[in-house]
């Protein structure tokens, strides 16, 4: 099997996802092992994307709408890549980017932060901030084998755009669904969630948008078949 | 009669007298809880602990034999134990966790295992999964109105609760029981769509229904569930029979042990079925692939 190409694009971020990919620990050289790692400005030499098509472009990081090469590479990364993956939830779903007004130093035009899709079409979303090591494995894994049952979830549009803690409240909560496991607030990396009288009562200051409880949640999606693979 | 996978299906009442005072049936989940932590499977377990408020449990990170059996015994009302999973990694620093929780919850967990994006260093943490058989639960307040508006006792002065026989008891001062079709009306809303009576995804799972008083009906369905019981066994810590001591007579109108058992988790998973198609019906969102 040749092993796909895979560019790792970075836009606005902290970085943190790459270093949540790295956190794979010895695992990571069994994804750098599987895969093509073409571009990477932290883990690779080279500093463009390569000419011709890669395979899959992992986004980290927001757009920045005032950032003209930030606007050009996510147009490139889209038009050379079989595959655009949302990587975080910065790229997902904008995160704490949401929260960005401008008139910071060094750069006080930058104002603006954008969640990649509303600038091109993205195949598939990883939530999280970061999204834990595990599933960026699991993700790779899936991507490499091809176990489309696996990747399902997150070609969903659902788990990208503009995500929160709402989304429990009108996926979940209002259709009488929530049934108080807690795992929303387990999932969140702010501390956003607390469990009241068994349900989740979020502090929309504190979240920052990450879409990790609601794609965590057991009742947005249950992969029942995929959890039968556990039971050994 | 499905029950989901599992290798061995068994009668288990726990010797430790101890335990068997306080836990709820057979004192299974307590039994073994506190075996896997003395013998190192386990480093800690997730529990539904005592809180302030009379029979309002506290998702409590147990990491002590007397912090488990602390917590024995069924509060009928939510108790969201996955919310403490990621403090039990980084606050305890526990590597080997049980998680003791209701069908639901063992979907929440294992759904971690595989997508936990938010849940940096735990799937490898989850030692043991426990489910208890569940037909539904109560919110606080629910619980309150049955207890205090329908027993018509204090809930401080409840002792234990039960659901059996039809009936939905409360002891203490007082033994009271009420038909449990009063009870219905406070199940939580989220349990109608709930299609698992016996924890078909948990490592090990455990109820009364099945088997007589003091009894627990036990699945062991994962290989290291079963290797945990079969050790325990071995080691004298259950009395054990074969679940087909309990089988219903051939032309019984009452259905007994597995036959008991499969009735009712047929009856659990039509009625799922049926509040499914008819959320649907509404246009309401319902969970994909929930029923199976
Ligand atoms: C809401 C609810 C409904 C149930 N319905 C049924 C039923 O219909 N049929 C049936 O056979 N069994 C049912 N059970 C399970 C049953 O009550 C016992 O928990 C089970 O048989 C285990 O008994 P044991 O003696 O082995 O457990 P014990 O040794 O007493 O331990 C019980 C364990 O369950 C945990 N626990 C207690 N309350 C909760 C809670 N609310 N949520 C999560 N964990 C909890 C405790 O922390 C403890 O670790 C239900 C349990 C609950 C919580
Ligand atoms: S509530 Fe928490 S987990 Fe959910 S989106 Fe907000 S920050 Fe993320
Ligand atoms: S994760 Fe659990 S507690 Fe949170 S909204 Fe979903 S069902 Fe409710
Ligand atoms: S009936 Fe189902 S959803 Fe309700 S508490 Fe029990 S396992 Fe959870």
């Amino acid at each position: 099997m040749t092993k796909p190409k895979v560019a790792y694009v970075h836009l606005s971020g902290c970085t943190g996802c790459l270093v949540s990919l790295a956190d794979t620990y010895e695992k990571l050289l069994d994804i750098l092992g599987a895969v093509d790692m073409v571009y990477n400005l932290t883990l690779a030499d080279a500093r463009t994307l390569p000419e011709g098509k890669v395979d899959i472009a992992i986004v980290e990081g927001g757009v920045c709408l005032q950032d003209e090469e930030s606007v050009h590479l996510i147009k490139e990364t889209r038009e050379k890549a079989g595959l655009v993956v949302a990587y975080g939830g910065c790229s997902a779903t904008g995160n704490v980017l949401n929260f960005s007004r401008g008139g910071q130093w060094n750069q006080p035009q930058h104002e603006s932060f954008v969640p990649i899709n509303r600038l091109i079409k993205v195949d598939a979303y990883i939530p999280g901030c970061p999204p834990a090591p595990e599933v960026i494995y699991n993700f790779c894994i899936a991507a490499v084998t091809g176990d489309t049952e696996y990747l399902k979830p997150f070609m969903a549009n659902e788990a990208g755009g503009y995500h929160c803690g709402c989304d429990l409240n009108t996926r979940v909560i209002e259709n009488s669904l929530c049934m108080g496991c807690g795992t929303c607030a387990a999932s969140c990396p702010t501390r956003a969630i607390e469990m009241v009288y068994g349900r989740p009562s979020f502090n929309n200051i504190r979240c920052i948008k990450c879409g990790a409880c609601s794609f965590a949640c057991p009742r947005t999606f249950l992969p029942v078949n995929k959890i039968k693979t556990l039971l050994v | 009669m499905s029950f989901g996978t599992y290798k061995e299906v068994m009668a288990l009442k726990a010797k430790d007298g101890k335990i068997g005072g306080v836990a709820q049936d057979g004192g299974v989940v307590t039994t073994l809880l506190c075996y896997a932590l003395e013998k190192g499977v386990i480093d800690g377990a997730l529990v539904a602990g005592k809180s302030e408020t009379p029979w309002m449990p506290k998702p409590t990170i147990a990491t002590t034999k007397e912090e488990i059996i602390a917590a024995a015994g069924t509060k009928y009302t939510i108790s969201p134990v996955v919310s403490t999973i990621k403090d039990a990694a980084r606050e305890y620093g526990l590597e080997k966790i049980a998680v003791v929780g209701t069908p639901c919850q063992i979907y929440a967990v294992q759904k971690m295992r595989l997508y936990g994006v938010g849940a940096r260093h735990i799937p490898d943490k989850v030692a043991m999964t426990v489910g208890i058989f569940c037909t539904e639960n109560f919110s606080y307040a629910g619980l309150r109105t049955v207890i205090e508006d329908h027993c018509k006792v204090p809930i401080e002065s409840v002792t234990k609760m039960e659901i059996g026989k039809g009936k939905f008891w409360v002891k203490g001062a007082k033994d009271v029981s009420i038909p449990i079709k009063e009870t219905h009306k406070y199940e939580q809303d989220g349990c109608h769509v709930c299609s698992d009576l016996t924890a078909e995804f948990a490592d090990i799972s455990t109820g009364s229904i099945g088997t007589p008083d003091g009894w627990s009906t036990t699945f062991a369905r994962s290989t290291r569930g079963k290797d945990l019981l079969s050790k325990a066994i071995a080691d004298g810590l259950f009395e054990k029979k074969s679940m087909d001591e309990f089988k219903s007579a051939p032309d019984a109108k009452i259905k007994s042990g597995l036959d008991l058992l499969g009735n009712l988790e047929k009856g659990k998973k039509d009625k799922a079925k049926k509040h499914f198609d008819e959320r649907k019906a509404l246009g309401l969102f319902v969970t994909p692939e929930i029923l199976y």
